[in-house]
């Protein structure tokens, strides 16, 4: 099959919604050509659809959002770009009070179907406000959806599925993984949301992982596999609400052991929040104690010495099989 | 309790702050000296990036030096400064040492923050710089924030807040400044215009081409300057911190300028989509030979004189290049001091 970019992929989900479907509209902060965003997903866009769908905004990350979700009231299907997740603090009260509260609020009357998309993750010296992950902020708020796809075959189908929906999607794209290459159709087809996908089949372990630490958990489990024989499964949510609790659940209930992956400070993130579901359904079914490898509990350090110490990598999750297989 | 600050930092700055006593000659001397250190400065860091030596998100200030000396010149060791993403030039113009800026781009201990900050977060507290950012626009509330303590307090120092065209467009430009208007802080709000925000021109992202016309909705005076004529932006800033010290209130000074590198250092393609012809004629409006030419034809200095300050400042530049890559890296358990002031025992990080 044809290999893409994730950021390609995503290109390609928003081109060819584009051409199906007329209330799909762009708006964002250098997103027209040509630069077509800053991580260059939206390339093209403009000169095909032109300045009325493919809206260059201020930097107002309130008034994207905001716009958005008044467009969204009234029948159009926004996407919206926040160059860094760090950024969405300053379209928080839109996003939190108005876009997931609408539907509820009006008991029912209102859909908000609208997608912001947003790079989140650390790696590129970027320091504190331009590396977090800031995935529990929106798992914690009812009403919104969260999707953070790891592959450019999810990222495609994710994406074609967010834009559909009827609800609010906070679409999370790790901005280390925009480059990285994998096959994807070119027809049309979606990844609904709620479907968690087993990346690679195991019977000694659980790893749950998502975004760009699918990769790395995938990475992981090779070398356990080589180096002592560990077969681990790597469960991959894709979307972090609606969470696929079944397939997590199945997978320790076969497995017994469990560790958690994720780029957030592990305190109270979504990674805490999976454990709380599986010791909710399957505490019963563990051999030992499910282990965190998740960021420090620090905002993102500069200096790459120390944001490699602050973020798990591929030894890291490996030393974390390794604890869960002693058990 | 658990310490989670506890000693480390360098407190041994050596500071380049404007003169406040001595004669005008002084005073000039200091800004055309000033200017060449940001430019030299920010030039370097260029080669530095391109050659794997520095990493991060860098923001040059090259082109515009005339804005952060022009303002600086107007202030004191213990006013303040708010700073952005592109603070080498108010740092330097504020009186920041260069072997601690070298050293916290160079990702080590010895830099001003000990490496956890890198160029978009450099900052001396001492000299009243209260933060470069991240995040566009985010300065102006706390610069407001600082008059409030100011204006509490009964003192007559300022604050000076630095941002962007691009800043003028975020809610934090509005509530920020319509707070200081409102309670008539001792704020300068300093526009570098400087015609883009990142990669887009400002035509499309405002309808307003003087940004200082938005003074107006705030009833607050304001004025748009040459941004490339040190002199007139010392003027100008001038009388707006003289109004301010003496609780007149604040204003809004826009300087007109242009940065002649991409947006970002370390993104290649942030000059793509830039005229030409248009960096080119802005090159023509350096504002550092321009400045040389009043003082040697005002028989201020003379050529040989301003090319021995550019000596001092290259040396300076090479000193501080030698103590960066000679300083250790910081451990990577150091990432994990500084969250917080100290934690209560028992409780983990
Ligand atoms: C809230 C927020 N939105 C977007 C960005 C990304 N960004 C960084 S600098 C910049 C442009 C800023 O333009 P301006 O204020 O004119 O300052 P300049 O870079 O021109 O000095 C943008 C969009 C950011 N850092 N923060
Ligand atoms: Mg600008």
């Amino acid at each position: 099959m044809r290999q893409l970019m994730v950021r390609d992929a995503i290109k390609e989900a928003i081109k060819s919604e584009m051409r199906r479907d007329p209330r799909v509209f762009l708006l964002g902060e250098d997103i027209i050509d040509p630069w077509g965003g800053s991580w260059k997903t939206m390339e093209g866009c403009y000169t095909e659809f032109g300045p009325e769908r493919v809206r260059e905004t201020p930097i107002s990350e309130e008034a994207i959002v905001g716009a958005a979700v008044g467009a969204a009231l009234c029948g159009m299907r926004p996407v919206a770009e926040i160059m860094f997740s760090d950024f969405t603090t300053r379209a928080m009260d839109q996003i939190v009070n108005q876009a997931a509260k609408f539907r509820y609020m009006t008991g029912g009357q209102a859909s908000v179907p609208l997608v912001i998309r947003t790079a989140h993750g650390a790696g590129r010296a970027a320091a504190a406000q331009h590396s977090q992950s800031p995935e529990a902020w929106f798992v914690h708020t009812p009403g919104l959806k969260v999707v953070a796809p790891a592959t450019p075959y999810d990222a495609k189908g994710l994406l074609l599925a967010s834009i559909r929906d009827q609800d609010p999607v906070i679409f999370l794209e790790h901005k280390m993984n925009f480059t990285t290459e994998g096959p994807v159709p070119e027809e049309d087809y979606v990844v609904p949301l709620g479907k968690a996908d087993v990346k690679r089949q195991g019977k000694d372990l659980t790893i749950v992982a998502h975004s760009r630490q699918v990769l790395r958990a995938l990475e992981a489990a090779e070398q356990v596999a080589k180096e002592d024989g560990i077969e681990a499964e790597v469960v991959d949510p894709r979307t972090l609400f609606p969470l696929d609790v079944r397939t997590i659940v199945d997978s320790v209930k076969k497995t017994n052991r469990v560790v958690l992956v994720t780029e957030e400070v592990q305190r109270g993130s979504f990674a805490e929040h999976v454990a709380s579901k599986i010791m909710e359904k399957c505490f019963y079914d563990l051999d030992g104690p499910i282990i965190f490898v998740a960021a420090k509990n620090t905002p993102i350090p500069f200096a790459p010495v120390m944001e490699n110490f602050v973020i798990p990598d591929v030894p890291d999750i490996v030393a974390g099989i390794r604890q869960a297989m002693k058990a | 309790m658990i310490q989670q600050d506890g000693g480390g930092a360098v407190t041994t700055a050596r500071t380049h702050a404007a003169p406040l006593i001595g004669s005008e000659r002084d005073r000039l001397l200091w800004m055309y000296k000033t200017m060449q250190r940001i430019r030299l400065f920010d030039d370097r860091i260029v080669r530095l990036f391109n050659s794997g030596r520095i990493t991060g998100a860098l923001h040059s200030y090259v082109g515009e030096e005339a804005v952060a000396v022009g303002v600086c010149a107007n202030l004191r060791p213990d006013d303040y400064l708010v700073s952005t993403h592109r603070g080498h030039g108010h740092m330097l113009a504020k009186g920041a040492d260069m072997d601690r800026m070298m050293a916290e781009l160079f990702a080590k201990e010895t830099g001003y923050c000990q490496g956890k900050g890198g160029s978009m977060h450099i900052v001396d507290m001492s000299l009243g710089i209260l933060g470069s950012n991240g995040i566009v626009g985010a300065g102006i509330p706390i610069a407001s924030g600082a008059g409030t303590a100011i204006k509490i307090r009964g003192t007559d120092q300022v604050v000076s807040c630095h941002f962007g065209d691009g800043a003028s467009n975020t809610g934090a430009f509005h509530e920020g400044i319509n707070l200081a208007a409102t309670w008539g802080l001792p704020v300068v709000f300093v526009i570098e215009n400087n015609l883009y925000a990142q990669f887009t021109p400002q035509r499309m992202h405002t309808k307003v081409v003087d940004l200082a016309v938005r003074g107006q909705a705030y009833d607050i005076p304001a004025v748009s300057v040459d941004g490339n004529d040190v002199l007139a932006v010392s003027e100008a800033a001038g009388e707006a911190f003289a109004r301010a010290r003496s609780g007149k209130g604040p204003s809004i000074l826009e300087c007109k300028t242009f940065r002649w590198f991409g947006h970002a250092i370390n993104n290649p393609g942030s000059n793509l989509g830039r005229d030409q012809a248009e960096i080119d004629a802005w090159k023509l409006k350096d504002p550092i030979p321009r400045f040389a030419k009043v003082l040697v034809d005002r028989g201020i200095a003379t050529e040989a004189e301003l090319e021995g300050l550019k000596r001092v400042v290259e040396e300076e530049l090479e000193h501080s290049i030698a103590f960066a890559e000679a300083s250790p890296s910081p451990k990577p358990e150091d990432a994990l001091r500084h969250v917080y002031s100290e934690l209560p025992e028992g409780c983990e990080l």
